[in-house]
Order: structure tokens, then sequence, then C-alpha cells
């Protein structure tokens, strides 16, 4: 091989390298996954909400005139962890998505977690519950946005102990969610100085629910902990009415409730309950101008519940650190570091900041549900008794499996 | 042992649900050979109907128990002679998948419009409180859908069983030329039937509406129990789907008791079992 040669094969290598590098800091495209419950009993609380935050988020950010180009699509997940986990391996292999949103169910969340961290892609979960996802579970692609078990119980569970409630019983949905939601309250509880009577597990999805709640009602429990959401919730509230418990003396607890559930029960059947939550559209001034345009866009004019506004929340701060890092590397990882590195600022959930383990802080609130005549129109339903200061609410480091926290 | 008598109560409750819907399955099998996999979504149809007359028309729950079951009954019929009538004789396959593709139609049609967290139907004020039976609280609304479904169950047995009309119905099955022969308008009855059966379904919906939220999924999440409950007591009987909803509805209470986890699976084990060691179900003839 002759000198020419030689330095016309590194002149070659050299252009091809600078324009790869190029293209890479260059890159202005973005794909969203919003893979929720689009069908099934969690559909309102995420599903096209969710698909609609995440289109609001986008026309916010204002990239597309910043020369950024950003996709958005949406998969049923059904429920189901293996639908979730091939729905996953498509979009990061075919698709080519970079950021995954919403991902309700902590049975789904924990099977995509896997496939997302396998991948290097981004898991941004405002969805699921579990506290395993920044905890044992945790990963360096994976942020957990809105709120988790362990806040719950801490919030909740706290706050009924402290009055009066130390005999608990537990109706749990039978699954990774309910098992992690019953057991870091039951610790909460313990903790407070309370006692766990029994508990029992039932079904997810199930519509009748007087037999479990005839076991609760014969348990003389103080309190009733309903570690299940959604659909499930609801029926249980509704039935737990007609079998006249809360009028026998014992206290529902419901431990995650969203406003969509509140909205589906009427504030006559679900007056008085207190539960927490990390969004509600009548917080503020920020919160009420996002609330009424999303509500006017959505098609039952429904209010956006916390995992709605927060795939709105985690999206804005997604695209803050792609123009912070001047590109999208598709590097997942990496775009997970710059997120936690810059503290969030959003109109929805106020400031707050990601930490080491992928846990998003900001306050917790403990609602308790109006009564009919204090509501002043639709979707007036919640009043504020009590707020959780950011670094109180979540799992103290101290307490953390997390690999990524170092100790 | 106190609990047990309460769980026991419960099953019957639920029963009478399952009891319900089976019949008006297993009407619509017995006299239209068709295999009704819209069932539950008209089931759902019921209780959507009781509670736009409440909210829209401020007709109250009494009169829903009887218009509903109108309603639907009638779109059940316009079914029935725009669509199905034309799968006679042809393989049951045909009749489920159209009646499949039916259901998830009308089903998605209304989560589209309601979402799937549902709307709220307060129970009736007569029908409110409870009683305390010494065992187990028992609210009277409870009480007051066993009492009617057994009512609307027997009769419709009666009326297929025992009456005029009920013979024409089962001789229609058996030979429809030759019933036609004595002057009888046989499509007109098949469609009255489904009419009959669908409008089961809706009643059960309107009974279910303020127990269970108004959702669009409300017939889905149930319809697969139904029909295991239709194969157990031997597909197109009548006394058969009846008993068989209520001993289901009782085995599965108690399984909530004993070992809840597998509550929402006993029926189908059951199924399994009676299908290894008589096809035809409890009660069925052989084909």
């Amino acid at each position: 091989m002759n000198t020419r040669s030689i330095a016309s094969f590194l002149l070659g290598t050299a252009l091809a390298l600078a324009a790869t590098s190029g293209a890479m800091a260059q890159d202005k495209t973005i794909k969203i996954g919003v893979l929720t419950d689009n069908s099934g009993l969690y559909a309102d609380l995420g599903g096209p909400g969710s698909t609609l935050a995440a289109q609001m988020a986008i026309e916010d950010s204002g990239l597309a005139a910043k020369g950024w180009k950003v996709d958005l699509i949406s998969a049923d997940h059904q429920n189901k962890p293996d639908i979730g986990t091939a729905v996953a391996r498509q979009w990061i292999d075919v698709e080519k998505v970079d950021v995954f949103m919403d991902v309700l169910n902590s049975g789904v969340a924990l099977a995509v977690n896997n496939v997302v961290k396998e991948k290097n892609a981004i898991l941004i979960d405002t969805g699921a519950a579990t506290s395993d996802l920044t905890n044992a579970q945790c990963s360096p692609n994976t942020i957990h946005w809105v709120y988790d078990t362990y806040m719950l119980a801490n919030s909740t569970g706290q706050a009924l102990v402290k009055a009066g409630g130390d005999t608990w019983y537990f109706l749990t949905a039978d699954y990774a969610f309910g098992h992690a939601l019953e057991r870091d309250t039951a610790a909460v509880v313990v903790k407070s100085g309370g006692k766990v009577v029994g508990s029992v597990k039932h079904p997810l999805n199930t519509a009748d629910f007087s037999s479990f709640l005839l076991q609760a009602q014969a348990s003389k429990a103080k309190i009733i902990g309903m570690a299940n959401a959604g659909g499930d919730t609801t029926n249980t509230i509704k039935q737990a009415a007609e079998f006249g418990i809360v009028a026998g003396g014992q206290k529902l607890a419901g431990l995650l409730l969203f406003i969509t559930d509140v909205h589906a029960l009427g504030l006559k059947v679900a007056q008085g309950l207190n539960f927490t939550e990390t969004f509600y559209w009548d917080l503020n001034d920020g919160t009420r101008a996002f609330s009424k345009r999303f509500s006017e866009r959505m098609k039952n004019k429904a209010m956006p519940s916390m995992v709605q506004a927060g795939v709105y929340s985690g999206l804005i701060h997604y695209f803050k650190a792609l123009e912070a890092l001047g590109g999208n590397p598709h590097d997942g990882a990496k775009v997970v570091a710059k997120m936690k590195e810059m503290p969030t600022d959003d109109p929805l959930f106020g400031q707050g900041s990601i930490r080491a383990d992928g846990r998003k802080l900001h306050p917790a609130y403990l609602f308790e549900v109006k009564k009919p005549e204090e509501s002043k129109g639709p979707w007036d339903y919640y009043k504020l008794i009590g707020t959780t200061a950011a670094d109180q609410a979540f799992r103290p480091l101290s307490e953390s499996a997390c690999p990524l926290v170092k100790k | 042992m106190q609990a047990l008598y309460a769980q026991l109560l419960v099953g019957l409750i639920n029963g009478s649900f399952y009891a319900l819907l089976s019949l008006g399955l297993a009407v619509i099998f017995g006299m239209l050979n068709i295999i009704n996999f819209a069932h539950g979504a008209l089931y759902m149809m019921g209780a959507f109907v009781a509670y736009f007359l409440l909210n829209l028309g401020g007709i109250n729950y009494w009169w829903a128990l009887l218009l509903a079951p109108i309603i639907v009954g009638i779109f059940g019929m316009i079914l029935e002679r725009t669509m199905l009538q034309w799968l006679t004789g042809l393989d049951h396959l045909y009749g489920l998948l159209l009646t499949f593709g039916i259901a998830l139609i009308v089903q998605g049609v209304f989560q589209n419009y309601f979402g799937s967290s549902g709307l709220p139907y307060a129970i009736p004020d007569q029908l409110r409180g409870g009683m305390n039976l010494g065992f187990m609280f028992l609210p009277i609304y409870r009480g007051w859908v066993v009492v009617f479904s057994l009512v609307v169950c027997l009769a419709t047995w009666f009326l297929i069983e025992k009456t005029q009309l009920g013979a024409y119905l089962r001789a229609a099955t058996e030979n429809p030329t030759l019933v036609r022969a004595f002057g009888i308008n046989v499509p007109r009855m098949i469609t009255l039937t489904y009419g009959l059966g669908v409008g089961l379904a809706a009643l059960a919906g309107v009974l279910s509406a303020p127990i269970n939220q108004v959702r669009p999924l409300m017939g889905a999440d149930l319809i697969i129990v139904v029909f295991a409950v239709v194969v157990i007591g031997g597909m197109g009987s009548i006394m058969g789907s009846i008993i068989t909803g209520f001993a289901l509805g009782v085995i599965e209470g108690l399984t909530k008791y004993f070992y809840p986890e597998a509550s929402n699976t006993v029926v189908f084990v059951l199924m399994v079992l009676v299908l290894l060691v008589k096809p035809t179900g409890l009660t069925g003839r052989a084909a």
C-alpha cells in the first residue's frame, strides 16, 4: 500500500467519523411512545388522556419551531406484562422509540423497566405505583415521576393511624401493585403504632366485592385499607356503602384514588374519603390553566388525573434535557443522567428534582372528598387537608436498596 | 359458621345474575341455535338505558325495569332481522363470530363516549338500607335482586315449557317447516324469542346498575363466566341454566372465602370437570 492510498484511506475514515458524530450532535428527532391501558379498567386515569397530555407537551415545548421533529405513538398493553414487553421490544427495535411514557400497571411497568434498561431506552413512569421501580428494581434508564406505594402509605397511612385508626384489614388486588401497596402500608401502620389484623387478596378486575367486604367486616378492624385501584376501588367503595360498613363504624381508606374514580362514584358515595395525590387540577393558577385546556380537548370533558399530568410534566423536563444536550444522543442512560442533574420546574408539579435512584420528588397532598353541598360544580371534588414536603414524602435514600445509590 | 352462612347468601345473589344471563343465552341457543356472544354487551346496554332514563328523562328505577328490557329488546330484534336471520342453518361458528363482533363494536362505542370508569346509579330509595339477619347485614337491595330474578327465571321457564306459546316455539325449533304448515309465522316467532332473550339480559343489566358501576365493560367481564355456566348446565336447557347459575354463584362465593385467589377460575375448573365426565352438561340432552 503506497503513501497516497494510506493518506486517502485515513482521510476517508476521518470524514466518515466526522459525518457520524456531526449527525449525532445535530440529530433533532424524538420518538415518544405512550404505553398504557387504552381500553380496560385504568383507561380513564391514563389511556387516551395520557396521549393527549403528551401531545400538549409537544405543542407547548415549541420544539418544532426550533427545528426538532417529534413523533408520538401510543399502544394498549391491556394490563398484561407479556403484551407490554412485546410492544416495548418492537417499539425500541423497529419504531426506534426513545422514551416510554405513562406505563401504568405495576406488573407491566416492572416488565417494561427491564426491557428499557437492556436496550438503553428511557422509561418515565407516571402511572405505575410500585415503589420497587426506584428501590430494588431501580435502573439508570428509569424515572418514576408521579407517586409510589411508599409515598401513598406514608401519607395516608400515617394520617389515619394518627387519627385513631390503629387496626387495619387489607383488601388487596392480587398482583405486583396490590402486594407492594399492602406491604408498604402495613409497614407504616406498624411503625406508627397500629396493628394489621388480616388481609384478603382479590383478583384484578373483580365486579363483586361482597364476599371480601364481609370478611373485612367480620375482622372488626377500624380501617379497611383498599390496596387496589381504578374500577376495583370504585366497586369496593360503592358496595361497602351497601353493606353498611361505614355506617357500622369502620372506615374505608382509599390508598390509591384518582379524580376519575371520584367522578365515577359521585360525591354522594365518595364524600369524606381521605387519600393522597400529588396533583389536583384546582391547586393553583398553573394547574387550573393546564387542566382547562386539557379538559376542553377530552372527549368526555374530564379533568386530568395525576398520571396524565405527570406525562405532560415528565416530557417537558425530558425536552429541556435534550435541548441542554444540544440534540438527541439516542442514549437512554445519558439523557436520564442529564435529567437528574437539572432541577425540574413546570406549572403542574412546581419545582422539584430527580434523585439518583430515579425518584422524582415533589410535595404530596392529603385530600378529603367534599360533601355534595360543598362542591361548586363539576369536578370540584377535593379539599386539601395536609401537605407533605417533597423531601419527606418519599422513601429516604438511607432506606433504599437501589444499587445506584452510593452509601 | 356464621361467616359461612353469609358467604352462601352472597353467592346466591351473584348466582341470580348468572341465572338471569345464562337463561337468556339458553333461550336464544335453544330456539335460534345461536351462540349469542353479544349478550354481555346487551346486558351493559340495559344498565346504560336505565342510567339515561333516570338522568335524561327523570324516569325512575321501577319504570327502567320495564322499559330498558323493551328498548334493548327492540334493538336486539333489529339485530336479528337485519343480520342474524341470514345465518339460519349455517354452522354455530358464524353466529358466534358475528355476535362477538357486534359486542366489540357496541362496547367500543360506549367506551369512546363514556370512558371506562363508568357512571354512578343510585339504589332506589324504597330499597335502601339493610336488615340484620344475625349472621350478616343483608342490604335490602340484594335481597330484592335474588327474589326478583328467581321469579323472572321461573316465569320464563313456565312460559317456554308449560304454555301453548312455548309449545309452538319448541316445535318451531324442532321442525320449522311443519310448524309453518300449521299457519304459524316462524320467522316472527324467532325474532320475538331473540328479543325475549335480549330483554332478559337488559333486565339483569338494570338490576346490577345500582350494585356495580354502569361501565361499558361490565358485560365483557361477566359473559365468559356466564358461558361457562351455560356449558355446565347443558347448552339450551332452561331449567339447567337456572339451577347451574345459582349453584355456581354459591360455589364461587365459597371459594372467595376459602381460597380467594382462585375465585375467578373455579367456574372454569368445574366446567372442565363437567365436560370430561358429561360432555352434554349436567342437564343437557345428547345432540
